[in-house]
């Protein structure tokens, strides 16, 4: 008789997976695996290290920010960046649309079966790095595994945590008549070059994504004593979309020029060729200030320091004049309505 | 940026507008035919540059706006069936049809692609034998090249699983529909510049002459537009009737000879319903009879012949608008009961409809 401890012997995933399975999903030591292979040593810090099921730390006094964003870019990689980079830094910049230094953030991803532990790894390592770089690191996280086909490779959901100044206050309900309505500069790179990626398409002149973290534009900007109204990151929508929104919550119209508007020559081409506005075109690394018009020029002049914010430009004024509507000063002279779209633009025919 | 910039000029635009300021002495009334002209102008703001008794009426134009609702369905019809890639341009999927649109479609699981070119689809044809590639063939003399050199490839290269659903029109009888309604008020037109591109303008010389009316061959750009009103306000205002050519930069007498030639070797001009206006003879295109296999009413004839004929919605006044006998915000249900997210026609949705230009420019009373 056979007197061996009884083992399982049923194939039990284990580590040297090529490709995400279910089982990575699972709580089981797959699970671990990943974890610790994939999640911790990319991301390693002392606040997610104790890896429990949160992170915990003291807080100073003041005032605390706190936004969520998920993350579904296809293709995952684009020229500039990709998904894992995008997560981070939309969130940072959220964080600092509210005025605030961010602190932490927080990290899910919804995995599909069967997708590439390499893909995984390029992106884990791109969200370290941009969280390196940024200066805000990933201090807790969850993952969830769904079967093949009910997902699209990775789904990123990221949340931060950021502290808000004393002293400041940065909401659309500031903006005045009067005030001066900045941009940190050029438009519509992100969308082109998921696009070009998408479609297969090729321009000339190679657009990559100006995804970035914008929080330390505006530490500096508070730093420097500027009076900053409100602040707004240009993401899905593009400017046109954020103008209106603004204009809408503080029920006063905005003017704006379109000559001023920065927009590079490959973008301009490639959205002229499609019958795309770039006015309404994606950034990820782009941010609407508004501050009193005597601070315009000095707040240009900080934006400017900063290589996410070179090409900075007043664009526009905020008036009294038709509330909640935004309107175009076009490059021939004449006005129009600047609107919200009905959804994303599509391209057209001929 | 080249060839944008310079057409862009606000000193010239300027210029251009005085001096037909300065030309127009009586009350004119002239057409522009083409959407992407008519978006030219109300999201530069070109009319209000223009004299009060100068008025822009904006045309038939819009391949996307003259499908008929019968040709929507099918296209819902075929992009439903399980086996089938159905292929479009992207302002194509939000037109609605009587049985909802092809975005619907996708949504409810159908294969529904954005196509940027016709030989992107013949390459999903080549990739996915197994399946069908059906494609929306829409769009005036402009596209019809392409859709051509790609049925007359896949012939060559023996492939089967590809055919057009075709919804192809041509300009010129659409214009002499126009001219020829008792309702007609044009008196001059600014002709599509891309089409002629692709035709010239040899045939335009015939309905100028016919119907005593002058024709300006006009670019896209605002000083193109400008340009073009400026020659056909000088030719009204002398008594000239003329084809003239404003967008010289693109357009030759004779156009794009190979482009036309292949169009002759695949397609053959039909009769052709145009949405809320009719049916307009010699007006669209199908595919000449060595080439029937590539055309999806034939393929799926069985699916096909299920349909009933589409109904329009009876409020929609599209026919009207595309005709030029009515302003898209004068309609009474513009931006109430008809908007981008819920239209009531395709003008409305399409990236060249008179009704979205209006919709998105205008909303502040203005024009």
């Amino acid at each position: 008789m056979n007197n061996k401890p009884f083992e399982p012997t049923c194939p039990l995933p284990t580590s040297g997976k090529k490709t995400v399975q279910l089982a990575h999903g699972g709580g089981g030591r797959l699970m671990q695996e990943l974890i610790q292979d994939v999640f911790v040593r990319a991301f390693h810090n002392p606040l997610l290290e104790s890896l429990h099921d949160g992170a915990t730390w003291p807080v100073e006094k003041g005032t605390l920010a706190f936004t969520t964003d998920s993350y579904v870019v296809r293709p995952l990689f684009f020229p500039g960046g990709d998904i894992g980079s995008l997560a981070v830094n939309g969130t940072i910049n959220d964080l600092a649309m509210c005025g605030a230094k961010p602190l932490y953030l927080s990290t899910g991803f919804i995995l599909e079966e069967g997708l590439s532990i390499d893909v995984l790894q390029r992106v884990v390592r791109s969200m370290a790095e941009a969280a390196k770089v940024a200066g805000v690191p990933i201090v807790t996280g969850d993952t969830k595994v769904v079967d093949r086909g009910k997902g699209d490779g990775i789904f990123i959901n990221t949340s931060g945590v950021g502290l808000v100044p004393n002293g400041v206050r940065v909401l659309p309900m500031l903006i005045q008549p009067g005030d001066a309505i900045l941009v940190s500069g050029d438009l519509g790179s992100h969308g082109v070059a998921v696009l070009s990626v998408r479609e297969g398409l090729t321009f000339d002149g190679n657009v990559e994504s100006d995804t970035a973290p914008l929080h330390h534009i505006v530490a500096d900007l508070i730093d420097s004593g500027i009076e900053i109204h409100c602040l707004r990151d240009l993401t899905r929508g593009g400017l046109a979309s954020v103008l209106n929104e603004l204009a809408t919550a503080a029920k006063v119209g905005m003017t704006v020029e379109e000559p001023a508007i920065p927009v590079n020559e490959p973008v301009r081409g490639a959205c002229e060729l499609l019958g795309l506005d770039p006015l309404y075109v994606a950034n990820e690394g782009r941010f609407v200030a508004v501050v009193p018009v005597p601070q315009a020029e000095a707040a240009l002049a900080v934006m400017r320091r900063h290589k996410a914010a070179s090409q900075a430009a007043q664009i526009g004024i905020v008036t009294d004049r038709d509330p909640s509507m935004v309107i175009l000063r076009t490059v021939v002279g004449t006005h129009r309505v600047l609107d919200l779209l009905s959804g994303e633009q599509l391209p057209r025919i001929c | 940026m080249k060839y944008v910039d310079e057409f862009r000029d606000r000193a010239v635009a300027t210029a251009l507008a005085e001096r037909i300021k300065q030309t127009a002495q009586r009350p004119w009334t002239i057409m522009e035919v083409c959407g992407g002209q008519t978006h030219a102008i109300v999201r530069f703001g070109l009319d209000s540059l223009l004299p009060k008794n100068l008025e822009l009426v904006h045309g038939p134009g819009c391949p996307v706006c003259v499908t008929s609702v019968s040709l929507i369905d099918q296209a819902v019809c075929l992009a439903s069936l399980p086996n089938v890639i159905f292929c479009s341009f992207g302002d194509m999927l939000r037109v609605p049809g009587s049985r909802g649109d092809l975005f619907g479609v996708k949504a409810a699981g159908g294969d529904v692609r954005i196509i940027y070119s016709p030989l992107d689809a013949l390459d999903l044809a080549r990739k996915h034998p197994d399946r069908e590639v059906v494609c929306f063939a829409v769009g005036f003399e402009t596209t019809a090249p392409a859709w051509a050199m790609a049925v007359s490839q896949a012939r060559e290269a023996g492939i089967t699983n590809f055919s057009l659903l075709i919804a192809h029109v041509l300009v010129p009888p659409a214009m002499e529909a126009i001219l020829s309604s008792p309702q007609n008020r044009i008196q001059g037109f600014l002709a599509a510049g891309h089409v002629c591109t692709v035709m010239g303008y040899e045939e335009y010389e015939a309905i100028a002459q016919r119907y005593r009316v002058p024709i300006v061959v006009t670019g896209f750009e605002p000083l193109d537009v400008l340009e073009g009103v400026a020659m056909l306000v000088s030719q009204l205002e002398e008594g000239r009737v003329e084809v003239e050519n404003q967008y010289v930069r693109s357009v030759s007498r004779e156009g794009n000879r190979p482009a036309r030639t292949i169009v002759e070797e695949v397609f053959e001009p039909a009769p052709r319903i145009w949405r809320g206006i009719g049916e307009i003879p010699g007006s669209g295109l199908r595919l000449k009879s060595g080439y029937s296999a590539y055309d999806a009413e034939v393929k799926f004839q069985r699916e096909l012949g299920q349909l009933s004929v589409g109904i329009e919605d009876p409020e929609c006044q599209s026919g009207l608008v595309l005709q030029g006998l009515l302003k898209p915000m004068d309609c009474s249900a513009f931006g109430t009961r008809c908007t981008p997210e819920k239209p009531l026609g395709a003008p409305m949705v399409s990236s060249e409809g008179a009704c979205a230009a209006y919709y998105r420019y205008r909303r502040n009373g203005e024009g």
